[in-house]
């Protein structure tokens, strides 16, 4: 009886042997198809570097007088983009300061301090207003910040400080959500044994909780710069793009930025003359610099996940 | 007391960044309101007289947009997320795509835009057209895809795969049935998020279509009107008087902002009722 | 001739071998105890036994043989192999699927359909005793169960590919005395059909149910031997210690 059943079982054992050739076959065939599909992002993004380098070289050959240089002349042939990239960086950095500002105190608000049911609203709201479409923001600030700075402060209204206002809220949930997680994500344990001896909650976040959750922040606030110089409707719309563009001397002054430039003049450029080759050359501009901050977030996660592991050993 | 001072500080600073955002949405919500009609809506934009325009062409080709940029990236996102969570080894090719990944997911859209524009317009010769426009959309929400895919997959406790494994499947088989069940409402999560990056996204639109049609695509190589490239185009280059394109502009963003309040609660509900299913709720 | 029978087999994690030369011969329709302090082998040994080390990368060095077949040799399909060695896991595991798709999964898997399916789950459910309990609600959540009906669902699941050898690791574990009691009930029931190896590290339930006991020390098999002996008149000095509480 037992005799019979292990026959049995062995013979089932090896007819399933005959089987499995093919079956491994299609179990490699899928592998392959999902390799061809993972390395898919890795040819993109070369394409990608590829046509617009192919595209831009002969403006990226000028070198300095590209870079450095201080007019924007396409009806005469200048191609310079430096009051541009200052522009950028001006319009960039006010944008996160002015988020930064709002945004951490918000984060630690919501994270520390508002009672559950308010948290339940405010974060679901934030989340939503993540990926609001650029072009309706642009439009927002066209239509209140633009009429409201020219009023009161002044200038054409179309100007610096409406385009950072407009990036701030733009950037703004980004660096609420991010920074928020962050904090959240320092754990229980050590906010208790803070308390514990007697900290109040303002030391136990000023000494405790915001050391440990800054990688996060920092992590938000570069992702949102990214962003903010990556940015290209909601700032068009509100920086008044002057012909010729300069670097600007006061918040009230209408500036151009490299992504509007792009937009503004890629319709009535000339295929093939330097005029496209200067415009792609801004897009080559543009890549390196988000891809920078890119790099540099995710640098500081790493050293944040590092330094978690770290402790988790030494604790 | 000086903590109390400090409270009340951080809970006004919340209130003013909150009701800022929500201003934006009500702001435009209530103007969209007033221009918002079943005929604005269904008719098609008349460039002439126009007031008797609407923008139907533009909301269906906003969706035509979408639902191509969501048939390229989806199976090659989805794809790429399963190969990443269960089959990639630890060596230099994988490094190289996590970090191609992220490196695509930063590209700033203008430049996909003007890839696209060089690429799928000029060199592939599809003009400014759907499927221009949609690929170069997909190209933008592809690493979106394949995070959301990755990371759904990644979270499904390893414990499944083994009761599956020791049953006898194989490894595909395990991933089909155990692992891609638990895992795809967050991967539905993250793809609708993207979509509704997708379907706002003005810049790339803008260059790779021609963005003023007043009809409806009838093939993947015509030109398609779409509702973020019409707002920019009404408020600048559209020969109407500027409170008609202001009103027009208005109507458009309250659609533009349902559509994509409509997908992102919906992502977020998705995403709640996962977690919680997560947890065992 | 044991069903099971190892030849120096060992389970390294990188270089640090979990199980050294491991000599070992399992009968078929009996069930044996895998005992021993924890961080001593034993889940590596019970996984060797269907492979399932290979996904934490563990190198395997021996021989394995089922029916004098070597389960390491190139040519083993590792699916089939599973399939005749099943295993229930320390933790329940049950899918998060209905409680009727949990059991259908593994015949599924092999092209069972229709009413041969809904026999064989009933068949096991019955087999795993849990048929009574959960008749009336196959569609509803397998996560809505109770520990201990989540392990004898794993235990039905695992019955349903129709296995000769089902491994069990710590399958107690994780659950009250009641269940404790209805489970190692079952495995005696079980051992009618199929050969049982079991890990625990409760001496008491390797006392009360197995016919056989190993006994596992810094991955070494010190002693291996009938139950009764094991705990009577064990050999080995180490095992002495170990059953009567002096260590561990
Ligand atoms: N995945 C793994 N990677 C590295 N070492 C492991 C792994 N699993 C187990 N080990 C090591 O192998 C040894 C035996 O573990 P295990 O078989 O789980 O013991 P037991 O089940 O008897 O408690 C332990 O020292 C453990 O640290
Ligand atoms: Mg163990």
């Amino acid at each position: 009886m037992k005799k019979q059943q292990q026959q049995s079982a062995t013979t089932r054992f090896r007819s399933f042997k005959t089987r499995i050739a093919r079956g491994s076959t299609k179990e490699l065939l899928i592998e392959k198809a999902l390799f061809v599909s993972g390395i898919s992002s890795i040819l993109i993004v070369f394409f990608i570097v590829a046509f617009l380098v192919k595209e831009s070289l002969p403006a990226l050959a000028l070198g300095r007088v590209f870079l450095l240089g201080m007019r924007w002349s396409p009806g005469h042939n200048q191609f310079g983009i430096l009051p541009t990239i200052i522009s950028t960086f001006v319009v960039g950095l006010g944008a996160l300061a002015i988020a930064a500002a709002v945004g951490i105190p918000t984060a630690v608000y919501l994270a520390e301090f508002a009672p559950p049911w308010l948290r339940n609203v405010i974060k679901p709201c934030v989340d939503l207003l993540v990926g609001i479409p650029s072009v309706i923001l642009g439009f927002f600030g066209l239509m209140v910040f633009v009429p409201f700075i020219r009023d009161h402060f002044g200038g054409c209204g179309e100007s610096i400080l409406a385009g950072w206002l407009i990036l701030s809220i733009m950037t703004l949930p980004h660096v609420i959500s991010i920074s928020e997680d962050a904090i959240r994500g320092v754990p229980t344990a050590y906010r208790e044994a803070s308390l514990a001896l007697g900290a109040t909650d303002l030391v136990t976040i000023r000494l405790l909780i915001l050391p440990n959750a800054r990688s996060g922040i920092l992590a938000s606030l570069i992702l949102g710069m990214g962003n903010a110089i990556g940015e290209t409707m909601a700032v068009l719309m509100v920086i008044g793009n002057p012909h010729i563009p300069w670097i600007p001397h006061s918040v009230l002054e209408p500036v151009r930025v490299l992504t509007s430039t792009i937009v503004l003049e890629y319709s009535y450029m000339v295929w093939g003359s330097m005029h496209q080759h200067a415009l792609f050359a801004i897009g080559v501009v543009l890549f390196v610099i988000v891809a920078v901050l890119n790099i540099a977030t995710t640098a500081v996660l790493r050293e944040r996940t590092t330094t978690v592991i770290k402790g988790a050993v030494r604790g | 007391m000086k903590t109390g001072v400090i409270k009340a500080i951080l809970c006004a600073i919340s209130l003013i960044s909150v009701v800022v955002l929500l201003g934006v949405v009500f702001y435009i919500l209530m103007a969209g309101a007033r221009v918002v009609s079943p005929g604005f809506l269904f008719r098609s934009p008349d460039y002439i007289n126009f007031e008797e325009g609407g923008i139907f062409p533009q909301i269906v080709g906003s969706l035509y947009l979408l639902a191509v940029s969501l048939l390229f990236a989806v199976p090659l996102g989805v794809a790429s997320g399963i190969y990443l969570a269960e089959y990639a080894p630890r060596n230099i090719v994988t490094m190289c795509t996590r970090l191609f990944v992220e490196c695509l997911a930063g590209i700033p859209s203008v430049v996909i835009g003007l890839f696209g524009l060089t690429f799928f317009v000029y060199y592939l010769g599809f003009g400014p057209s759907v499927l221009s426009g949609g690929l170069s959309l997909g190209i933008m929400i592809l690493p979106w895809t394949v995070r959301a895919s990755e990371e759904a997959i990644k979270s499904v406790p390893s414990t499944y795969r083994a009761a599956s494994l020791a049953l006898g499947a194989s490894k595909w088989q395990t991933i089909r049935l155990v692992v891609l069940k638990s895992a795809y409402p967050g991967m539905i999560t993250g793809i609708l998020l993207g979509a509704g990056k997708a379907i706002g996204e003005a810049a790339i639109v803008l260059l790779t279509t021609g963005g003023l049609a007043t009809f409806l695509p009838h093939s993947l190589f015509d030109d398609v009107g779409s509702l973020p490239v019409y707002i920019y185009l009404v408020l600048t280059v559209i020969p109407a008087s500027r409170e008609i394109g202001e009103a027009y502009a208005f109507g458009a963003s309250l659609v533009l902002i349902g559509i994509f309040l409509c997908i992102s609660i919906f992502a977020l509900l998705l995403r709640n009722r996962y977690i919680k299913r997560l947890r065992g709720e | 001739m044991g069903l099971i029978e190892t030849e120096d087999l060992s389970v390294l994690y990188g270089d640090v071998p979990a199980i050294k030369r491991v000599n070992i011969e399992i009968e078929a329709n009996k069930i044996t105890a895998v005992i021993g302090p924890s961080g001593c082998g034993k889940t590596t040994f019970l996984r060797a036994l269907n492979r399932m080390n290979e996904l934490n990368g563990a190198r395997t060095d021996g021989k394995v043989l089922i029916d004098g077949e070597n389960i390491y040799n190139g040519n083993t399909d590792v699916n089939m192999l599973r399939r005749r060695v099943g295993m229930v896991f320390q933790q329940p595991n049950p899918f998060p699927m209905s409680i009727f798709d949990n059991v259908a999964y593994g015949p599924r898997i092999h092209g069972i359909r229709n009413n041969k399916l809904k026999r064989i789950v009933e068949e096991s459910l019955r087999k795993a005793a849990l048929w009574e309990e959960v008749h009336d609600r196959l569609d509803s959540s397998a996560l809505m169960l109770s520990g201990g009906q989540q392990q004898r669902l794993c235990i039905a699941r695992a019955l349903a590919v129709n296995p000769e050898i089902i491994l069990f690791d710590e399958p107690c574990s994780a659950l009250d005395p009641i269940s404790t009691a209805r489970i190692e009930a079952l495995l005696r029931e079980l051992k009618k059909d199929y050969t049982i190896v079991i890990v625990t590290h409760n001496m008491q339930q390797a006392a009360r149910v197995s016919d056989y006991t190993a006994f596992f020390l810094m991955g070494e098999l010190i002693e291996f031997d009938e139950t009764t002996r094991i705990f009577e008149r064990p050999k080995d000095k180490r095992t002495e210690d170990y059953i009567t509480g002096r260590f561990g």
